[in-house]
């Protein structure tokens, strides 16, 4: 069938700065550059182009150019391009439309429509530079009072803590599992949150053996396809995280092409070579709370109450009502994941209607919890749009303990958020399993990337705060004080818990 | 009528913001003592404070009623009176009840003061199945919900004096120079709007607490929400109430020695946690790991009295002043050292605490629990 669909973008080469050193043909994992001999010219197909830029950076003399294709459908404020070109792919295939990375439509962002405040006259600002400004965070469940006892004078505890997750900043790398990412993509997230004291939450693929030696430093997953679960795994990490949904794709399971499974993916997932690995939308053990209670003991009891148990969701109309319950089922840290965040695959329809912003869903959990006395019991991690430092200071302000990153995580490694992870052709080597394209990304390169990047955000967090006139971060936990909105209607206010700017 | 909090507070700011005088006098063998020095220190920091509120919370004043809790209550007319002794006596047995002596004085628009003695009604406690504090805690929040009606004070033998006004002119209008106590916490302000109201000034007390501040809490509206979880209600919207809340929280209700609600408010920094021995890091770290929402963060320092006990801290870092000195039997606690050394010219020994270092004057009876702390950043000034 001819497809009807026009080029999204056009790759211009200027002749004149061209060598013709073809490094863009071998950059491009789309086959969009050839080079014709006759010509003795590069010549770009331009409706192979995803516009990840990886030719434009390695272009030695920077001839390359990908723009937006001019040429376009009539304005039309309702059937935009983007709605013409998604309604055309699926009457050529009949199939349900694919995509990478989280909803990239306007308008869902509240983290824009907050800001922060300062120290003015009455309360010095601190100089993080002079001053010591505290990020450590503990997550883990805490009880509700401290008993201590005392042995001639002595003082000890006599309560005993659950136990705690200890990071050094607010920050971890969200799930990704083996396999959505490549092998040098997942040991460069593990060295890098072992090298700045975070965590790394390895997703729901398993855990490759060579990465067992960072296992103090990572979160292990146990999702509803239970890839790569079993005893030695659930002890090897610090924590187990059970992943009932995903903000970018809430009520609907996951699926890994067996294209993409490879001998190494197989083994860590423990399915057989080539086979798809479909993650079912819901846990078929659990279909209800009480069942979900049950796992998260069942984990408990194979890992001794040694490790925290974290259990993820996606952000939904009621999520509210959903965090009580799994406070109360005796999960230890809770992590929201709201509707920006990303994905390797999901279907577009999805991805771009099926739940609710991290900000509001933050917000009412937080305030759910606190009302029912609840709230110091668990930690609470916001995840999916976390873009920046400010959003990481908002988040927490808004009552998160802690944030996880994944979109910025594969940004700092080199993700332009081209979209197209689900291909498995990643030109940055990142969400690819092809060991020739996989090998484009250093680990160490990348690992040093990702340290630059959160070590950049805390020292922006420490500014901020030291503004606020704070020198721990535990004191901005919740403290909406701090915040104001603008743009919002009083009912956004209401839900966020925030003033209106100027009040 | 607005509610409380509308009326200290009458913009709906986060909190109320005030630079302050504090100053704090105690006798350690218990002996009362008059209100010509105390008096004469607060008003000696005159250039800190700008006339829009001072104020008293004196320990050891009603000897004869000291089994009773004191209850001073403002009122800003005679209706409101008869409203809330109506519901005194509903929820208490009130064996007196009397105006509150003043005079005229160089203050801004006296409300009606009254005080009562009162004890629990028994019945009802039976039913509630919790402690005397508790119930009086209840009842004063639920009378500060009354209309033109706040209670200043809720301890047994001590008492709340405070307005709109200089200290000394407050000291002036309540006949302070009849009162004798063993300990004087007193407080001038220089608030940064105009309330207008007496019950904003400070000291803020509930029950035997009392707490006067000179700062403004950045982390107010966290541990606001602490406090809240466990059964206080902010209803003024000032951070001095948290403050007085978090003490209550930790020293009466969980049961944790002072040295160590320090400890949790004016938190040690994570690296001399973890420099730390074995012993002492755990504890630490789990006081900081559970009440890490208690942490007072930004500038203060406070005085913080109960019976028996006169506390000073300050903020970690230290971004308002407090100096001490002891004198024989005497503790002093103040916004300035010349304060103290106007009554006391030569003590037997004046320093400025650290940020986060408690100073804890403490009455020599057998009757006041002692426990020794072994903590090389705890002193004791007595």
């Amino acid at each position: 069938m001819k497809s009807y669909i026009i080029p999204e973008y056009t790759v211009d080469i200027d002749r004149d700065r061209c060598i013709r050193c073809k490094a863009c043909i071998e950059q491009c994992t789309y086959g969009v550059h050839h080079y014709n001999a006759e010509k003795e010219a590069i010549i770009s197909r331009n409706e192979e182009c995803v516009n990840c830029q990886r030719c434009v950076v390695f272009c030695p003399t920077k001839a390359i150019t990908v723009r937006k294709n001019q040429n376009s459908y009539r304005k039309n404020y309702h059937w935009t391009q983007d709605m013409i070109v998604f309604a055309k792919r699926q009457a050529e295939t009949g199939a349900v439309a694919l995509v990478g990375m989280g909803c990239d439509r306007p308008g869902f962002t509240y983290w824009d429509n907050l800001l922060l405040n300062a120290s003015q006259v009455t309360n010095p600002s601190i100089d993080p530079l002079r001053e010591p400004i505290e990020l450590r965070t503990y997550l883990g469940r805490k009880p509700s009072k401290l008993d201590l006892a005392f042995n001639g004078g002595e003082a000890a505890l006599a309560t005993e803590l659950a136990p705690q997750l200890c990071v050094e900043t607010p920050i971890l790398f969200a799930a990704m599992s083996y396999g959505a990412i490549s092998w040098n993509a997942h040991h460069a997230l593990a060295k890098a949150a072992s090298e700045l004291g975070i965590y790394f939450n390895i997703g729901e693929g398993g855990l490759d053996r060579r990465l067992y030696r960072y296992g103090e430093r990572l979160i292990v997953q146990v999702a509803s396809g239970r890839f790569g679960v079993h005893k030695e795994y659930l002890n090897v990490g610090a924590a187990i995280e059970i992943k009932i949904g995903q903000g970018a794709k809430p009520g609907i399971g996951g699926h890994l092409p067996g294209d993409k499974v490879n001998e190494d993916i197989a083994r860590t997932r423990m399915i057989p070579l080539g086979t798809d690995a479909l993650s079912p939308a819901p846990h078929h053990d659990i279909y209800s709370i009480e069942d979900l209670k049950q796992l998260i003991y069942a984990l408990k009891e194979a890992t001794d109450y040694r490790k925290p148990v974290a259990v993820k969701i996606a952000a939904v109309h009621n999520s509210a009502p959903i965090a009580s319950g799994i406070v109360r089922a005796g999960a230890d840290i809770l992590a929201i994941d709201g509707f920006r965040g990303a994905t390797g695959a999901a279907p577009k329809i999805i991805r771009d209607n099926v739940g609710i912003p991290i900000e509001l869903a933050l917000a009412s959990v937080d305030q759910r919890l606190h009302e029912e006395n609840i709230r110091d019991e668990v930690s609470l991690i916001a995840s999916g749009g976390i873009r920046n430092s400010a959003d990481v200071v908002k988040a927490i302000a808004l009552g998160a303990d802690a944030v996880y990153i994944g979109t910025a995580a594969l940004v700092a490694m080199g993700c332009t958020l081209c979209q197209r992870c689900y291909s498995g052709k990643c030109p940055w080597g990142i969400t690819t399993t092809d060991p020739e394209i996989s090998r484009r990304l250093n680990p160490e390169v990348a690992s040093r990337r990702l340290v630059n990047l959160v070590r950049a955000w805390s020292i922006e967090i420490k500014e901020m705060l030291g503004g606020m006139g704070m020198n721990a971060v535990e004191s901005l936990r919740g403290n909406r004080e701090q915040l104001r909105g603008v743009r919002l209607t009083d009912t956004e206010l209401g839900i966020l818990g925030v003033k209106m700017a100027g009040k | 009528m607005k509610a409380t909090g509308e009326v200290n507070n009458p913009y709906g700011d986060d909190k109320v913001i005030d630079s302050c005088s504090l100053f704090g006098m105690m006798n350690t063998k218990g002996e009362r003592f008059s209100s010509s020095n105390p008096v004469r220190a607060i008003a000696n920091m005159h250039e800190r404070v700008n006339g829009l509120g001072g104020g008293f919370a004196v320990y050891g004043i009603y000897p004869e009623h000291e089994d009773l809790y004191a209850l001073h209550i403002m009122y800003l007319d005679k209706g409101a009176r008869k409203d809330t002794e109506k519901y005194l006596d509903r929820s208490f047995i009130v064996l007196l009840g009397e105006e509150i002596p003043t005079r005229e004085a160089e203050v801004w628009n006296p409300p009606l003061f009254w005080r009562y003695f009162v004890e629990p009604k028994g019945s009802q406690m039976q039913d509630r199945q919790e402690s005397a504090d508790d119930y009086i805690v209840d009842k004063v929040m639920k009378a500060n919900g009354k209309p033109k009606t706040f209670v200043l004070s809720s301890g047994k033998d001590m008492g709340v004096f405070k307005g709109i006004g200089f200290p000394e002119d407050i000291a002036e209008h309540f006949c302070l120079e009849e009162y004798e106590g063993y300990m004087w916490i007193c407080h001038g302000r220089f608030p940064t709007n105009t309330p207008g109201w007496w019950g904003g000034a400070q000291p803020f007390n509930i029950l035997d607490w009392s707490v006067a501040h000179n700062g403004e809490l950045s982390s107010y509206g966290a541990n606001r929400r602490y406090v809240e979880t466990h059964g206080y209600s902010c209803a003024m919207q000032t951070d001095t109430e948290v403050l007085a809340y978090a003490f209550d929280l930790l020293v009466r209700k969980h049961g944790i020695p002072i040295q160590f609600a320090a400890k949790v408010l004016a938190a040690p920094f994570w690296d001399e946690i973890d420099s730390m021995s074995q012993s002492e890091r755990s504890v630490l770290t789990a006081l900081r790991q559970v009440y890490g929402s208690l942490l007072m963060n930004g500038p203060f320092s406070i005085i913080v009295a109960h019976q028996g006990e006169m506390i000073g801290l300050t903020d970690r870092i230290k971004l308002r002043p407090m100096t001490a000195a002891i004198k024989k039997d005497f503790v002093y606690l103040s916004s300035e050292e010349a304060a103290i050394r106007l009554v006391s010219p030569r003590p037997d020994r004046v320093w400025n605490p650290a940020g986060g270092e408690i100073v804890v004057g403490r009455l020599e009876s057998p009757e006041i629990l002692q426990v020794a702390l072994a903590h090389h950043t705890l002193r004791d000034a007595r």
